[in-house]
Protein backbone atom coordinates (compact mmCIF):
# COMPACT_ATOMS: atom_id res chain seq x y z
CA UNK A 1 0.00 0.00 0.00
CA UNK A 2 3.04 2.22 0.09
CA UNK A 3 1.33 4.82 -2.02
CA UNK A 4 3.35 7.50 -0.34
CA UNK A 5 6.99 7.72 -1.30
CA UNK A 6 9.13 7.50 1.83
CA UNK A 7 12.87 7.87 2.11
CA UNK A 8 14.37 4.66 3.47
CA UNK A 9 16.67 6.36 5.95
CA UNK A 10 17.19 5.86 9.63
CA UNK A 11 16.09 9.39 10.38
CA UNK A 12 12.79 8.83 8.60
CA UNK A 13 12.39 5.57 10.47
CA UNK A 14 12.78 7.23 13.86
CA UNK A 15 10.37 9.95 12.82
CA UNK A 16 7.76 7.45 11.71
CA UNK A 17 8.11 5.38 14.85
CA UNK A 18 7.51 8.47 16.92
CA UNK A 19 4.51 9.32 14.77
CA UNK A 20 3.09 5.86 15.26
CA UNK A 21 3.45 6.10 19.02
CA UNK A 22 1.69 9.47 19.07
CA UNK A 23 -1.06 8.16 16.82
CA UNK A 24 -1.67 5.11 18.99
CA UNK A 25 -1.74 7.22 22.10
CA UNK A 26 -4.08 9.75 20.49
CA UNK A 27 -6.29 6.97 19.24
CA UNK A 28 -6.63 5.50 22.70
CA UNK A 29 -7.42 8.87 24.26
CA UNK A 30 -9.97 9.79 21.60
CA UNK A 31 -11.61 6.42 21.91
CA UNK A 32 -11.97 6.92 25.64
CA UNK A 33 -13.35 10.38 25.02
CA UNK A 34 -15.86 9.04 22.53
CA UNK A 35 -17.04 6.33 24.91
CA UNK A 36 -17.48 8.71 27.80
CA UNK A 37 -19.24 11.29 25.62
CA UNK A 38 -21.55 8.59 24.37
CA UNK A 39 -22.37 7.42 27.89
CA UNK A 40 -23.26 10.92 29.03
CA UNK A 41 -25.08 11.66 25.81
CA UNK A 42 -27.34 8.64 26.10
CA UNK A 43 -28.41 9.66 29.60
CA UNK A 44 -29.00 13.18 28.40
CA UNK A 45 -30.97 12.25 25.32
CA UNK A 46 -33.29 10.03 27.33
CA UNK A 47 -34.00 12.95 29.60
CA UNK A 48 -34.47 15.14 26.55
CA UNK A 49 -37.17 12.84 25.23
CA UNK A 50 -38.94 12.72 28.58
CA UNK A 51 -38.91 16.48 29.10
CA UNK A 52 -40.04 17.01 25.53
CA UNK A 53 -43.03 14.75 26.02
CA UNK A 54 -43.97 16.64 29.19
CA UNK A 55 -43.60 20.01 27.50
CA UNK A 56 -45.54 18.99 24.44
CA UNK A 57 -48.37 17.63 26.52
CA UNK A 58 -48.32 20.81 28.64
CA UNK A 59 -48.43 23.10 25.65
CA UNK A 60 -51.16 21.05 24.05
CA UNK A 61 -53.40 21.38 27.07
CA UNK A 62 -52.54 25.07 27.44
CA UNK A 63 -53.47 25.64 23.83
CA UNK A 64 -56.76 23.89 24.40
CA UNK A 65 -57.42 26.17 27.36
CA UNK A 66 -56.61 29.19 25.25
CA UNK A 67 -59.02 28.13 22.56
CA UNK A 68 -61.75 27.79 25.16
CA UNK A 69 -60.86 31.15 26.62
CA UNK A 70 -60.93 32.71 23.19
CA UNK A 71 -64.37 31.28 22.56
CA UNK A 72 -65.68 32.95 25.68
CA UNK A 73 -64.65 36.46 24.83
CA UNK A 74 -64.16 38.73 21.86
CA UNK A 75 -60.87 38.69 20.05
CA UNK A 76 -60.35 42.38 20.62
CA UNK A 77 -60.82 41.98 24.35
CA UNK A 78 -58.38 39.07 24.39
CA UNK A 79 -55.78 41.00 22.47
CA UNK A 80 -56.13 43.98 24.77
CA UNK A 81 -55.85 41.77 27.82
CA UNK A 82 -52.55 40.31 26.69
CA UNK A 83 -51.18 43.41 25.01
CA UNK A 84 -49.13 44.83 27.86
CA UNK A 85 -47.52 42.08 29.89
CA UNK A 86 -46.64 42.91 33.46
CA UNK A 87 -44.19 40.09 33.89
CA UNK A 88 -40.88 39.71 32.13
CA UNK A 89 -38.58 36.73 32.05
CA UNK A 90 -34.82 37.08 32.02
CA UNK A 91 -32.44 34.32 31.33
CA UNK A 92 -29.14 33.79 33.07
CA UNK A 93 -26.94 31.69 30.82
CA UNK A 94 -24.02 29.87 32.35
CA UNK A 95 -21.65 27.40 30.85
CA UNK A 96 -20.94 23.84 31.79
CA UNK A 97 -18.12 21.78 30.41
CA UNK A 98 -18.83 18.14 29.70
CA UNK A 99 -15.85 16.40 28.12
CA UNK A 100 -14.63 19.65 26.55
CA UNK A 101 -18.03 20.45 25.08
CA UNK A 102 -19.29 23.80 26.28
CA UNK A 103 -22.91 23.42 27.17
CA UNK A 104 -25.11 26.34 28.14
CA UNK A 105 -27.07 26.19 31.36
CA UNK A 106 -30.11 28.36 31.75
CA UNK A 107 -31.57 29.85 34.82
CA UNK A 108 -34.52 32.10 34.53
CA UNK A 109 -35.57 35.02 36.60
CA UNK A 110 -38.79 36.87 36.52
CA UNK A 111 -38.83 40.62 36.79
CA UNK A 112 -41.14 40.57 39.79
CA UNK A 113 -41.35 37.84 42.36
CA UNK A 114 -45.13 37.88 42.49
CA UNK A 115 -46.40 34.95 40.52
CA UNK A 116 -49.75 36.60 40.00
CA UNK A 117 -48.11 39.12 37.71
CA UNK A 118 -48.67 36.81 34.80
CA UNK A 119 -52.23 38.10 34.68
CA UNK A 120 -51.66 41.33 32.86
CA UNK A 121 -55.26 42.40 32.87
CA UNK A 122 -58.10 43.35 35.12
CA UNK A 123 -60.41 40.46 35.84
CA UNK A 124 -63.58 42.41 35.06
CA UNK A 125 -63.65 42.03 31.28
CA UNK A 126 -62.00 38.69 30.74
CA UNK A 127 -63.34 35.20 31.14
CA UNK A 128 -62.15 32.97 33.93
CA UNK A 129 -60.95 30.49 31.35
CA UNK A 130 -58.22 32.89 30.32
CA UNK A 131 -56.79 32.88 33.84
CA UNK A 132 -56.66 29.11 33.74
CA UNK A 133 -55.08 29.12 30.32
CA UNK A 134 -52.37 31.58 31.29
CA UNK A 135 -51.72 29.64 34.48
CA UNK A 136 -51.39 26.35 32.62
CA UNK A 137 -48.88 27.90 30.28
CA UNK A 138 -46.94 29.41 33.19
CA UNK A 139 -46.72 25.94 34.72
CA UNK A 140 -45.02 24.56 31.61
CA UNK A 141 -42.41 27.31 31.49
CA UNK A 142 -39.87 25.74 33.92
CA UNK A 143 -40.01 22.53 31.91
CA UNK A 144 -39.64 24.47 28.70
CA UNK A 145 -36.47 26.10 29.99
CA UNK A 146 -35.17 22.71 31.06
CA UNK A 147 -36.03 21.35 27.62
CA UNK A 148 -34.07 24.13 25.94
CA UNK A 149 -31.07 23.38 28.12
CA UNK A 150 -31.14 19.63 27.59
CA UNK A 151 -31.94 19.72 23.92
CA UNK A 152 -29.19 22.22 23.18
CA UNK A 153 -26.76 20.06 25.14
CA UNK A 154 -27.81 17.04 23.11
CA UNK A 155 -27.32 18.86 19.83
CA UNK A 156 -23.87 20.09 20.78
CA UNK A 157 -22.78 16.74 22.13
CA UNK A 158 -24.05 14.89 19.08
CA UNK A 159 -21.93 17.14 16.90
CA UNK A 160 -18.90 16.57 19.12
CA UNK A 161 -19.42 12.79 19.16
CA UNK A 162 -19.64 12.73 15.40
CA UNK A 163 -16.40 14.69 15.13
CA UNK A 164 -14.61 12.48 17.65
CA UNK A 165 -15.84 9.34 15.97
CA UNK A 166 -14.46 10.50 12.63
CA UNK A 167 -11.11 11.22 14.21
CA UNK A 168 -10.98 7.83 15.90
CA UNK A 169 -11.81 6.11 12.64
CA UNK A 170 -9.29 8.12 10.67
CA UNK A 171 -6.54 7.24 13.13
CA UNK A 172 -7.54 3.62 13.40
CA UNK A 173 -8.06 2.85 9.74
CA UNK A 174 -5.82 5.30 7.91
CA UNK A 175 -3.04 6.96 9.86
CA UNK A 176 -1.87 4.02 11.98
CA UNK A 177 -1.87 1.35 9.21
CA UNK A 178 -0.19 3.75 6.80
CA UNK A 179 2.57 4.55 9.25
CA UNK A 180 3.09 0.91 10.05
CA UNK A 181 3.32 0.10 6.37
CA UNK A 182 5.97 2.77 5.90
CA UNK A 183 7.93 1.57 8.92
CA UNK A 184 7.92 -1.96 7.58
CA UNK A 185 9.02 -0.76 4.17
CA UNK A 186 11.94 1.22 5.60
CA UNK A 187 13.08 -1.60 7.89
CA UNK A 188 13.07 -4.03 5.02
CA UNK A 189 14.89 -1.65 2.74
CA UNK A 190 17.53 -0.96 5.38
CA UNK A 191 17.98 -4.69 6.04
CA UNK A 192 18.35 -5.28 2.36
CA UNK A 193 21.01 -2.58 2.09
CA UNK A 194 22.78 -4.08 5.06
CA UNK A 195 22.90 -7.49 3.40
CA UNK A 196 24.13 -6.18 0.10
CA UNK A 197 26.92 -4.30 1.84
CA UNK A 198 27.85 -7.46 3.67
CA UNK A 199 28.00 -9.45 0.46
CA UNK A 200 29.98 -6.77 -1.29
CA UNK A 201 32.53 -6.78 1.52
CA UNK A 202 32.83 -10.57 1.40
CA UNK A 203 33.32 -10.43 -2.34
CA UNK A 204 36.00 -7.76 -2.06
CA UNK A 205 37.75 -9.76 0.64
CA UNK A 206 37.75 -12.81 -1.59
CA UNK A 207 39.18 -10.83 -4.46
CA UNK A 208 41.92 -9.38 -2.29
CA UNK A 209 42.85 -12.77 -0.90
CA UNK A 210 42.90 -14.15 -4.40
CA UNK A 211 45.27 -11.44 -5.49
CA UNK A 212 47.63 -12.03 -2.56
CA UNK A 213 47.75 -15.81 -2.55
CA UNK A 214 46.62 -16.91 -6.00
CA UNK A 215 44.48 -19.79 -4.64
CA UNK A 216 42.99 -20.69 -7.99
CA UNK A 217 46.34 -21.35 -9.55
CA UNK A 218 47.31 -23.92 -6.97
CA UNK B 1 -28.76 38.82 30.70
CA UNK B 2 -30.61 37.04 27.95
CA UNK B 3 -34.21 37.07 26.86
CA UNK B 4 -36.49 34.39 25.50
CA UNK B 5 -38.38 34.69 22.24
CA UNK B 6 -41.21 32.72 20.74
CA UNK B 7 -41.62 32.63 16.96
CA UNK B 8 -44.65 31.35 15.13
CA UNK B 9 -48.13 32.18 13.99
CA UNK B 10 -49.94 34.57 16.29
CA UNK B 11 -52.61 32.13 17.42
CA UNK B 12 -50.05 29.66 18.68
CA UNK B 13 -47.92 32.03 20.65
CA UNK B 14 -49.96 34.93 22.01
CA UNK B 15 -50.31 33.23 25.39
CA UNK B 16 -46.57 33.40 26.00
CA UNK B 17 -46.75 37.18 26.01
CA UNK B 18 -48.52 37.05 29.36
CA UNK B 19 -45.59 35.16 30.86
CA UNK B 20 -43.18 37.84 29.76
CA UNK B 21 -41.56 36.14 26.79
CA UNK B 22 -41.08 38.20 23.65
CA UNK B 23 -43.46 37.03 20.97
CA UNK B 24 -42.66 37.45 17.30
CA UNK B 25 -45.66 36.62 15.15
CA UNK B 26 -44.62 35.67 11.64
CA UNK B 27 -46.74 34.83 8.64
CA UNK B 28 -44.52 33.35 5.99
CA UNK B 29 -41.21 31.70 5.41
CA UNK B 30 -39.24 34.82 4.52
CA UNK B 31 -40.47 36.61 7.59
CA UNK B 32 -39.55 33.66 9.79
CA UNK B 33 -36.06 33.41 8.40
CA UNK B 34 -35.45 37.13 8.75
CA UNK B 35 -36.85 37.22 12.27
CA UNK B 36 -34.82 34.23 13.37
CA UNK B 37 -31.62 35.75 12.04
CA UNK B 38 -32.38 38.98 13.81
CA UNK B 39 -33.15 37.26 17.11
CA UNK B 40 -30.06 35.07 16.93
CA UNK B 41 -27.85 38.11 16.62
CA UNK B 42 -29.65 39.85 19.42
CA UNK B 43 -29.52 39.01 23.11
CA UNK B 44 -31.79 36.01 22.99
CA UNK B 45 -30.74 32.84 24.79
CA UNK B 46 -33.64 30.64 23.84
CA UNK B 47 -35.83 30.90 20.78
CA UNK B 48 -38.90 28.71 20.75
CA UNK B 49 -40.28 28.17 17.30
CA UNK B 50 -43.49 26.43 16.38
CA UNK B 51 -43.06 23.18 14.52
CA UNK B 52 -45.04 24.55 11.63
CA UNK B 53 -42.84 27.60 11.18
CA UNK B 54 -39.75 25.44 11.56
CA UNK B 55 -40.88 22.99 8.91
CA UNK B 56 -41.49 25.85 6.48
CA UNK B 57 -37.98 27.00 7.15
CA UNK B 58 -36.51 23.65 6.18
CA UNK B 59 -32.76 23.57 6.45
CA UNK B 60 -32.56 27.13 7.72
CA UNK B 61 -32.49 25.82 11.27
CA UNK B 62 -29.37 23.76 10.90
CA UNK B 63 -26.98 26.66 11.15
CA UNK B 64 -28.13 27.23 14.73
CA UNK B 65 -27.54 23.63 15.80
CA UNK B 66 -23.83 23.91 16.37
CA UNK B 67 -23.83 27.31 18.00
CA UNK B 68 -23.81 27.43 21.79
CA UNK B 69 -26.37 30.22 21.85
CA UNK B 70 -29.16 30.69 21.05
CA UNK B 71 -30.91 27.39 21.61
CA UNK B 72 -33.57 27.05 18.95
CA UNK B 73 -36.25 24.72 20.27
CA UNK B 74 -39.32 23.49 18.44
CA UNK B 75 -42.64 23.49 20.22
CA UNK B 76 -46.05 22.36 19.01
CA UNK B 77 -48.38 25.10 17.81
CA UNK B 78 -52.12 25.49 18.14
CA UNK B 79 -52.76 23.40 15.05
CA UNK B 80 -51.46 20.33 16.80
CA UNK B 81 -48.33 18.35 17.32
CA UNK B 82 -46.59 17.38 14.10
CA UNK B 83 -43.96 15.33 15.88
CA UNK B 84 -41.17 17.40 14.33
CA UNK B 85 -39.63 18.04 17.73
CA UNK B 86 -39.37 14.33 18.46
CA UNK B 87 -37.93 13.76 15.01
CA UNK B 88 -35.32 16.40 15.79
CA UNK B 89 -34.26 14.52 18.92
CA UNK B 90 -34.08 11.27 16.97
CA UNK B 91 -31.95 13.00 14.40
CA UNK B 92 -29.35 13.96 16.97
CA UNK B 93 -29.26 10.35 18.15
CA UNK B 94 -28.65 9.29 14.59
CA UNK B 95 -25.90 11.84 14.22
CA UNK B 96 -24.19 10.70 17.40
CA UNK B 97 -24.65 6.96 17.31
CA UNK B 98 -24.99 6.30 13.61
CA UNK B 99 -28.47 4.90 13.85
CA UNK B 100 -31.43 5.48 16.10
CA UNK B 101 -31.04 2.76 18.70
CA UNK B 102 -33.08 4.38 21.46
CA UNK B 103 -36.43 5.51 20.20
CA UNK B 104 -36.72 3.34 17.14
CA UNK B 105 -40.31 2.25 17.60
CA UNK B 106 -41.51 4.85 20.05
CA UNK B 107 -42.45 7.51 17.48
CA UNK B 108 -45.88 9.03 17.55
Amino acid sequence: MAAKQVNPTRMELTRLKKKRLTAIRGHKLLKDKRDELMRQYLDLVRENMEVRKIVEAGIRSANRNFVIAKAGMSEAALNTALMAPKQEVYLEAGEKNIMSVDIPTFEYKTRTADENDIYSYGFAFTSGDLDGAVKSLADVLPDMIRLAEVEKACQLMAAEIEKTRRRVNALEHVIIPETEESIKYITMKLDENERSTQIRLMKVKDMMLEEAHHYSEK
Amino acid sequence: MYKIAVVGDYDSIYGFAALGLSICPVKNREETREKLRQLAEDEYGIIYITEKAASELGSGLEQYLERALPAVIQIPGVSGNTGAGVVGVKKTVEQAVGSDILFGGVGE
